[in-house]
């Protein structure tokens, strides 16, 4: 009996959790699409200050991870291609890999590490401040003021950044293809450009864009929920990195399967 | 202290009249009840103290007056209307009429001084950013922060974040203004200053002043009137002579600070566990 409660409990707070995570999304998405034709502004400069963060401060360590995945896919699929007598699908694989799966999927890892760890910190610390608070008694929501910006700089910056690592990826795969495939560049690109339709691209920035509104969502509601105490913001930063990454891959599992089953044959 | 340069326009009510009354009100975390059916009045243009030990409920019945909690029962007249059973847009549009001056101070830390001070104004006005700047100078110097515009909240000492906390709160000209235990956490000269302030506050623009406090000296020095809070329910309510002359022993025991009796009686244990008062004590 026990065993069962303890299932019982676990899947009560799992779904509560999410109900959570959905209430403050849906906040944030009503203060981004519907508040603004009801007179109320959106904050523009705390978005772009946002953007900045989440996005721009990201290309360099998003470029660097995406460049080596594509070449250590590159590696990988060599080594069967290789044995086949296939080795110029090496193009077509990493291509289709980076865009449907590896290219969100980094982008995704490195913005929790960077933005959603952030997010439960910033928000975490004004808790314990009592700057949350403060925000309410001002008659300011924290939902609008806080997570919406966020929100705004991420479903921006995720599709971004995501499309970057893409080529990245590609650049990447294509060093191997040039130095020991018997690529050129040229002809490397054309192989890319021929593998890829524009539903992969499509199928990549879609789940960009979930993965985008996750991070927000955990990082934000970890920070929101912290305790009292400094060593709470710790806590909830942790949190939110372990549990962004698993709600990110589980969303990455259901869109795929979407993706598989819809995909036109 | 200089007279506000902007018309304060009608004044909401007769000084004397209550601008906040509480009735029967209480609060519950969970399943345990903080405040057993709390009832006052805050009379317009006066300070009120609430005065309490830790536990006694003051900062819970606070963080109810603001909206912070929301009360199991009871109501809460601002302006002749019930501030518990508002909805939410209507409850804002009296918050921008308070202000709030919290424990910590609640400085924004990722702000300068001016642009925490300016936050209210730029979010819920359509003033120009000159005439917000003014505005912001205008109150920092109320507060005796001139030149501090351009500093963090981590530069200031305690004392001055106190009074840029108090400046924001200031910035929509409140009709009521809230202070969480002002000076907690100041050494006496600071916490001096601070008691000076909320007077001057009180004499240039006749605002309603709440304050939660346990400091004896400061309460008797700020109070027009003063509330004595005790696990959750209200021992007394009177002006500051009123309360010094009280024989209840909850009051004397306050003001004369005497240390709780050691619990000897099993009895007594045991209400302390339950949490009912022994009805001698009350």
């Amino acid at each position: 009996m026990p065993f069962a409660q303890t299932i019982g409990e676990a899947t009560i707070n799992g779904l509560a959790y999410v109900g959570e995570l959905t209430r403050l999304t849906g906040g944030a998405a009503r203060a981004i699409f519907i508040d603004p034709f009801r007179g109320r502004r959106i904050r523009y400069a705390r978005a772009v200050h946002q953007a900045m963060a989440v996005g721009v401060g990201a290309i360099p360590v998003v470029s660097l991870i995406s460049f080596f995945v594509g070449l250590i896919l590159a590696l990988q699929a060599a080594y069967e291609l290789r044995r086949l007598g296939a080795l110029h699908l090496v193009a077509a694989t990493v291509a289709l890999s980076m865009t449907r799966e590896l290219g969100p999927l980094m982008t995704a890892v490195v913005v929790i590490g960077r933005s959603g760890s952030a997010f439960a910190a910033e928000i975490g610390t004004m808790k314990v401040n009592e700057e949350i608070d403060a925000l309410e008694t001002m008659a300011l929501e924290p939902v609008h003021f806080l997570v919406a910006p966020k929100l705004v700089a991420m479903l921006l910056m995720m599709p971004c950044l995501t499309t970057w690592a893409d080529l990245m990826g590609v650049t990447g795969g294509g060093l191997f293809g040039v130095m020991s495939a018997g690529f050129t560049w040229h002809t490397y690109f054309q192989s890319t450009i021929d593998a890829l339709v524009r539903r992969d691209i499509f199928i990549g920035l879609v789940k960009s864009l979930i993965f985008g509104i996750v991070i927000t969502a955990v990082g934000c509601q970890e920070g929101f929920t912290t305790g009292l105490g400094s060593e709470q913001v710790g806590k909830s930063t942790t949190a939110a990195v372990v549990k962004s990454i698993f709600l990110v891959v589980v969303m990455d599992l259901v869109f795929t399967s979407i993706f598989y089953i819809t995909a036109p044959r | 202290m200089a007279e506000h340069p902007i018309s304060r326009g009608e004044p909401v009510a007769e000084r004397g009249a209550p601008a906040i009354s509480v009735r029967d009100l209480r609060v519950k975390y969970g399943e345990r009840e903080i405040l057993h059916g709390i009832n006052f009045d805050a009379p317009a243009g006066q300070t009120l103290v609430i005065l309490g030990g830790s536990g006694s409920g003051k900062s819970t019945l606070l963080r109810t007056l603001v909206g912070l909690e929301s009360p199991t029962g009871g109501s809460i007249w601002i302006r002749g209307k019930d501030f518990a059973a508002m909805r939410e847009a209507e409850r804002d549009e009296l918050r921008k009429k308070m202000g709030m001056s919290f424990q910590s101070g609640a400085l924004f830390g990722s702000m300068t001084v001016a642009e925490n001070v300016a936050l209210p104004l730029r979010e819920h006005t359509k003033l120009d950013d000159s005439t917000i700047d003014i505005m912001v100078r205008l109150k920092l110097n109320q507060v005796g922060l001139s030149g501090f515009e351009n500093y963090m909240p981590a530069q200031l000492s305690g004392g001055m974040k106190k009074r840029a906390a108090i400046a924001r709160a200031l910035a929509m000209d409140p009709e009521v203004l809230f202070f969480d235990e002002p000076s907690a956490g100041l050494d006496p000269i600071i916490a001096a200053g601070i008691d000076e302030l909320i007077l001057a506050l009180k004499k240039a623009f006749h605002i309603t002043i709440l304050v939660v406090t346990h400091e004896l000296a400061s309460a008797f020095l700020i109070a027009d009137r003063m509330i004595l809070l005790n696990k959750g329910v209200i021992v007394a309510d009177g002006t500051p002579v009123e309360l010094q002359a009280s024989a209840n022993p909850r009051v004397r025991q306050f003001l004369d600070r005497v240390p709780e009796k050691e619990l000897t009686a099993e009895i007594d244990y045991l209400q302390m566990l339950t949490g009912e008062i022994p009805p001698q004590r009350q």
